[in-house]
């Protein structure tokens, strides 16, 4: 009954713990969680980390500029 | 040096949805994932030097998000959290497959589960992570880690058994899909 072909099953965790594609928690835990990973990103979130990575780009522009 | 900048924020791009879901199962409410989340993203970034490229990114940051959950909840005192833990909100996106009211007493068992029964059962069961990756983001042996999924497991069947044996057998849920999707 139990699936062993572990690598078609990207979200697979360990062989018997009773987790896995045929396991009625399983499948609910990984719905849920599945559902929240859908909703996307939220903006806020993106803007953050590009400010972060332009704050940080810059700054070593100009620490290079200075250095030499 | 700027490529390294790039690919570190692509990296982190990455594991955002996953790292988000764990937060909601953590907090409970969007607003407060959401605010965990940007926090972790700071502390992160201000951390990248201590991350070393190609090594497991997704590991680093659910463990720089559950230590500063927990943080501050010691911080503000256990009482502030007003939620009991899990996805007990309303999700903008319904979990397919199930009907609602499955779902709805599925989220209540685990959200009456003690907390590291349950963040062990997400780790390993939904976040998809090994034993041993999980339990060292929680900082605990692989055997503690292993015998918390494992109460976990079973106290939801237990609780799941309780609410209603009789809509879904084991084999219930791969047939389920074209039976009963009316809930949405």
């Amino acid at each position: 009954m139990k699936d062993n072909n572990l690598n078609d099953q990207p979200m697979r965790s360990q062989p018997d713990d009773g987790l896995g594609p045929t396991s009625d928690i399983g499948s609910r835990l990984r719905a849920l969680y599945g559902a929240v990973q859908e909703e996307g990103v939220p903006d806020q979130l993106l803007d953050l980390l590009e400010k972060l990575d332009n704050a940080e780009r810059l700054h070593s522009e100009r620490s290079q500029q200075r250095g030499e | 040096m700027g490529t390294e900048t790039t690919s570190f924020k692509r990296e982190m791009l990455s594991t955002l949805p996953s790292l988000r879901a764990f937060a909601v199962s953590l907090t409970g409410k969007h607003d407060k994932a959401d605010d965990l989340v940007q926090d972790t993203v700071m502390k992160a970034w201000a951390k990248q030097s201590s991350f070393e490229m190609g090594t497991n990114i997704k590991a680093w940051l659910f463990t720089i998000l559950r230590n500063e959950f927990y943080s501050q909840m010691r911080k503000r005192g256990r009482e502030v959290q007003d939620s009991d833990g899990a996805f007990t909100e309303r999700l903008s996106v319904h979990p397919s497959q199930y009907g609602s009211m499955d779902m709805e007493d599925f989220k209540k068992a685990l959200s009456q589960l003690p907390d590291d029964q349950r963040e062990a059962i997400i780790l390993i069961g939904a976040s998809g992570f090994s034993y041993e990756e999980a339990a060292e983001i929680c900082d605990c042996a692989v055997g503690t880690m292993k015998s918390r999924v494992s109460r976990a497991r079973s106290r939801l069947q237990d609780m799941l058994k309780v609410s209603g044996e009789s809509d879904y057998g084991p084999d219930a849920v791969s047939t389920q899909v074209t039976t009963s999707n009316h809930s949405f």
